[in-house]
């Protein structure tokens, strides 16, 4: 468990101070998927640097498996750093050496022997599905297949937490969705806690289970992916929910207004709505929509116009929510 | 100067000392410029990567007043002309070599001369190293030795052979110039048949072979610096 107290984090720049992390605390269970989210100078990259301490927090304390990290000598840090391993935007792989050298690398530094690393490193390739360009070199893979050495890099030493720092935004959307499911395949199968750092919500919602909202240097919400984005409080968490803005024509809506969010629900290729028309009779007006489908799979908000009828909008909230990864409530305000 | 530069007894001349004199010189010149570099990389290189880590945000910062007194040192030996500073350290040579004339001895000087030059550039190539390559050896619990060996020093090949290039070419283009107080090779001879005795031709064949050097090292150098670096590919 990970367990973040108080942290605060403020740079002297020759303009002044700059406060990048305010009283941030959060608590990050073992084999869970965390996400942290927010635009950027939120202090994202501040945070994630806190949790192995390549930052030294100004105010309070990284507590890794009840063990106080800022407490440690830098020898007993460095061992600390093989279990809390990292992935980054721009990869960061050694461009001089191989695949298998570079997924070497952490096994060399830890002092394993050549041959049980090299054994390692191929086994690691393996698993993200590159082990025929085990003797390439970085400059002739392509992002994706870098960032995947980068993850069979990170995983050597057995980590027990992954950092991934923005480790998809610099990938495109189908790369990005490969190399999310190659994390969460690893999460599953090993236990390993991942915590996810990004500007962007499809990636929380595509694997996180609990998130937190980061803002000016503070958490302004955290709690499960699903209810902190169907129910977002913050100003933060909306401009996040809703990029394009708040909901502009909702307070001018007649009747009642249903919520319905889809957090991967089975329904890209299904006209939903209309189908609900037809077998259910409800006329719905779409007030509000944004929606993307990710492989067959649907994420986003959607608000609907209902006649003003208890029956009828309880019937749609139960017509709606029969379809998995489908959330659907009334609604008063238009968030 | 340059008169009846080809008069058939100057060619005569010419032909003779360049086969008789010109062999032992290019050897000495290589081995004077090779051996130096190799002394001044010896020296240079770790004060180049002292350099960089010692820096205020370096891997394994040094006290201020230690960094700036090594920059000190650094640029004053570097701000001495060559000629003068082979006078200067006359007495450390004869210590080491036991005299201050001949090709060995201009070693001494060279290597004084070199050292300084490759310090600074090997600084320059590390600084090139990408620093988030730095994070994430560190990330990963790298020590301070650790990224210098393996990441920042690997990282930085191409770029450290051809600075070295470069140190070889300048070390050749000096220990040409020690011709002039004692020195052994190529310059020796462009300097006394040339410059002293007005024997033009043979000057002009010393410097050819001097830029065929040159060329030879420059050459050699930037194919090594391009089939080591693995980014090109």
């Amino acid at each position: 468990m990970i367990d973040i107290q108080n942290l605060s984090k403020t740079f002297r720049t020759a303009d002044g101070n700059v406060e990048a992390l305010k009283d941030v605390s959060l608590r990050i269970s073992d084999g869970d998927i965390f996400g942290i989210i927010g635009m950027s100078g939120a202090g994202k990259s501040t945070l994630v640097r806190c949790i192995n301490l390549l930052e030294r927090p100004s105010e309070g304390r990284v507590i890794v498996d009840g063990e106080d990290l800022g407490s440690l000598t830098e020898t007993q840090l460095r061992e600390r750093r093989r279990e809390i391993t990292m992935i980054f935007q721009g990869f960061h792989l050694l461009m001089q050496r191989t695949c298998l050298k570079n997924v070497c690398f952490p096994l060399e530094l830890a002092g394993m022997k050549r041959a049980d690393a090299q054994k390692r490193a191929l086994e690691l390739l393996e698993t993200v599905g590159l082990k025929d360009k085990a003797n390439a070199y970085p400059a002739q893979l392509s992002g994706g297949q870098q960032q995947r050495v980068a993850i069979a890099r990170a995983l050597a030493t057995n980590p027990k937490v992954l950092l991934c720092d923005e480790a998809t935004s610099a990938l495109d959307p189908n790369t990005t969705n490969a190399i999310l499911e190659l994390i969460q395949e690893i999460n599953e199968k090993t236990g390993i806690t991942v915590i996810v750092i990004t500007h962007q919500m499809s990636v929380v919602e595509k694997i996180c289970r609990h998130v937190a909202i980061l803002d000016g240097g503070t958490v302004v919400e955290q709690g499960e992916v699903s209810e902190v984005f169907s129910r977002p409080q913050s100003a933060a968490a909306r401009r996040l929910v809703f990029p394009e803005g708040d909901l502009p024509a909702v307070q001018s809506v007649k009747g009642r207004l249903l919520r319905v969010v889809f957090n991967g629900a089975e329904a890209a290729n299904t006209p939903l709505i209309t189908r609900m028309a037809v077998e259910q009779g409800i006329q719905a007006s779409i007030v509000y929509a944004s929606t993307k489908s990710i492989g067959d799979k649907a994420y986003g908000l959607m608000l609907l116009g209902l006649p003003d009828d208890d029956s009828i909008v309880r019937t749609a909230i139960a017509y709606l929510t029969k379809t998995q990864g489908i959330l659907a409530e009334e609604v008063t305000d238009g968030v | 100067m340059f008169e009846d530069l080809f008069a058939p007894d100057k060619v005569e001349e010419a032909r003779l000392i360049i086969q008789t004199q010109f062999p032992t010189a290019i050897w000495e010149t290589v081995y004077v410029t090779i051996l130096s570099t190799l002394f001044a990389i010896v020296i240079g290189l770790p004060l180049g990567v002292l350099l960089v880590t010692g820096d205020k945000n370096g891997v394994l910062p040094l006290p201020r007043w230690l960094m700036q007194t090594l920059n000190v040192i650094i640029n004053l030996l570097r701000s001495v002309p060559f000629l003068i500073l082979m006078i200067m350290v006359f007495p450390l040579t004869r210590a080491i070599v036991g005299t201050v004339v001949g090709t060995t001895a201009t070693i001494v000087p060279l290597v004084i001369a070199a050292f300084p030059f490759v310090a600074r550039l090997t600084e320059s190539s590390l600084r090139e190293v990408n620093p988030n390559l730095i994070e994430m050896a560190q990330s990963m619990g790298a020590s301070p030795v650790q990224i210098i060996t393996k990441v920042m020093i690997p990282e930085s090949v191409p770029s450290l052979l051809s600075n070295a290039t470069i140190a070889i070419t300048t070390v050749l283009g000096y220990s040409a110039m020690s011709g002039i107080l004692g020195g052994g090779g190529l310059g020796k001879i462009a300097i006394n048949y040339g410059y002293y005795r007005y024997k033009d031709l043979i000057m002009i064949a010393a410097v050819i072979l001097l830029i065929v050097l040159v060329q030879v090292f420059q050459t050699v150098g930037t194919k090594l610096a391009v089939s080591t670096d693995k980014r090109l590919k």
